[in-house]
């Protein structure tokens, strides 16, 4: 094979997974929006990516908080600018860190998990038992969990959002020496808006994101143990690298104007 | 028209890559009555049954059901026609987040025909038609010996008192005296409640009790086909050879010595 050849099949094959994943995603989605729901199912998934991911994701922020408090102080101070910190602080979280840390670390944790589960679903026959005992696996397994993915992933940032920014205080506070009142005051003044509303933005598509990748690659895995491994790499990969690219599309939204 | 057939298959073709696996199938099967096909390992008896229920999609022929043709259909069709059937998976195929009685009622409950409350009594009765008593009731897929699932996974096919049935391998793994409770019961549901059958068996004691007809699948063909008393005197040496067990034959095993 000659390498235009080579290459024009490469690309092909990404048309082609392209394609089957966009299909994929509307026919979630369409189920999504769709009666007969499942709240049996969407509430534990609620459960299990909210609640449980919620030491993973506290742990995570306030440690963030941490350390963004420790260094700006490093940087700031060399500029007789301390006072800056928990503006830094606590924009940097609001904006970024608590939704792109979140995502990442729940792609880790739900993406990983909902794609071993789905995928052995597959290799031993569930899915095709779903679909002799009149239910579409696409509404029962898929809808719910994109549906539970968009609305808790930004409740969870909301809360690593408050754990960060206390993180960040309790360093200031206790190690840095920082006036309590004076911190909260700075944190609080340079806060808009905007900045919560951009992070939770983020929140429900990485959710989405985390989510749709667990589903589709163990919808479409194959060759037993094996494949439902590979199927869970894949989704903790591309929901990671994903979670990144719409990162900086949606900053680029909200603040390049 | 009461002489068309339930089940009718034309030239039905499918291949994985270049590997052929049906290759022309014609097949019919009358209403009310129980077919069972057999043939060797690895001949593409599971992928027939998973053709006509739309598991797989057959590269070419034709599929009806009750004069339908399936292939092709839309999905909202498909599960209209799925709604005839009910399907006893070679692997039993339980869904292991659900309990037994969950398992066993599922298709009840998702086509409403009965509350979560009603359901469990309604499991217990199912599951004494399998031979198992009340306590299974409420343990998980993942507590059951591979004979137990099985059997579940019969009283989940027939639960819904569906028009036709299939058992991929109903008596594999069961004891003697158990698969013959089992035969009783599938030649209780065809007989008396008037079910199509169809089934795949390697126990020819089983074949002999719930056929009324019996076909066989070699090299992605239906070599031979008849009624059951005429087993014995087929007339054809590979239906001789599999019927005695015999490892002489025309039918030769890849195996080198
Ligand atoms: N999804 C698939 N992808 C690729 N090949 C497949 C697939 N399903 C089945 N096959 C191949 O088709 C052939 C027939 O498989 P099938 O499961 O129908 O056998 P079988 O007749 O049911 O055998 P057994 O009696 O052992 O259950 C096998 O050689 C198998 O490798
Ligand atoms: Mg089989």
């Amino acid at each position: 094979m000659n390498p235009v050849q080579a290459i024009g099949r490469v690309f092909l094959n990404f048309l082609a997974t392209t394609g089957r994943l966009i299909t994929f995603m509307m026919v979630g989605l369409s189920h999504a929006v769709r009666a007969p729901y499942y709240p049996r199912i969407i509430v534990r998934q609620m459960i299990d990516i909210g609640y449980y991911s919620l030491p993973v994701v506290g742990m995570t922020a306030l440690f963030t908080g941490m350390i963004l408090a420790l260094q700006s102080y490093t940087g700031f101070s060399r500029f007789s600018a301390e006072g800056a910190i928990a503006n830094v602080v606590v924009l940097t979280i609001t904006r970024e860190l608590g939704p792109v840390l979140a995502g990442l670390m729940v792609a880790g944790r739900i993406g990983a998990s909902l794609a071993a589960e789905i995928g052995t679903m597959r290799v031993t026959e569930q899915i095709d038992a779903l679909t002799t005992l009149s239910t579409n696996p696409m509404k029962y397994l898929v809808a719910p969990r994109l549906i539970a993915g968009i609305t808790m992933f930004p409740l969870l940032v909301l809360a690593a959002d408050i754990i960060g920014v206390f993180g960040g205080y309790v360093v200031a506070v206790y190690k840095l020496g920082f006036n309590p009142a004076n911190y909260l005051q700075n944190t609080w003044n340079f806060l808009t808006a905007e900045d919560i509303n951009s992070g939770l933005v983020k929140a429900a598509v990485f959710g989405f994101i985390v989510t749709l990748m667990g589903c589709y690659h163990g919808y479409n895995s194959k060759g037993g143990a094996q494949g439902v491994g590979r199927a869970t790499t894949n989704a903790v990969v591309s929901a990671s690298i994903l979670i990144l690219c719409s990162d900086y599309i949606i900053t680029e939204m909200f603040f390049a104007k | 028209m009461t002489s068309q057939p339930k089940i009718q298959l034309r030239n039905v073709a499918k291949a994985f890559g270049n590997k052929v696996v049906l290759d022309g199938i014609d097949l019919d099967v009358g209403v009310g009555e129980s077919v069972v096909i057999i043939g060797g390992s690895g001949t593409g008896k599971s992928v027939l049954l998973k053709s006509i229920l739309g598991l797989l999609t057959p590269d070419q022929g034709s599929i009806k059901v009750d004069g339908e043709d399936v292939i092709g259909m839309g999905t909202s069709a498909r599960e209209r026609v799925n709604q005839k059937f009910g399907m006893l998976f070679q692997g039993a195929a339980l869904f292991d987040s659900l309990p037994v009685w969950e398992n066993v009622t599922f298709g009840l409950l998702a086509e409403k025909r009965c509350t979560r409350e009603q359901a469990h009594y309604i499991a217990i009765d199912k599951l004494a038609m399998v031979g198992m008593n009340a306590d299974v009731a409420d343990l998980m897929p993942s507590q059951l010996s591979g004979g137990m699932q099985k059997r579940v996974g019969l009283a989940r096919a027939i639960a819904s008192d569906p028009e036709i049935i299939f058992f991929d391998e109903p008596t594999t793994g069961l004891d003697p005296i158990m698969a013959d409770v089992i035969n009783d019961l599938i030649v209780k549901v065809t007989r008396e409640v008037g079910a199509t059958a169809l089934s795949i068996t390697h126990d020819m004691a089983s074949a002999r009790k719930i056929a009324n007809r019996i076909a066989m699948l070699y090299e992605g063909k239906i070599i031979w086909q008849g009624p059951v008393e005429d087993i014995d005197n087929s007339g054809n040496e590979h239906v001789d050879q599999f019927i005695n067990g015999r490892a002489e034959g025309p039918i030769q095993m890849a195996i080198r010595a």
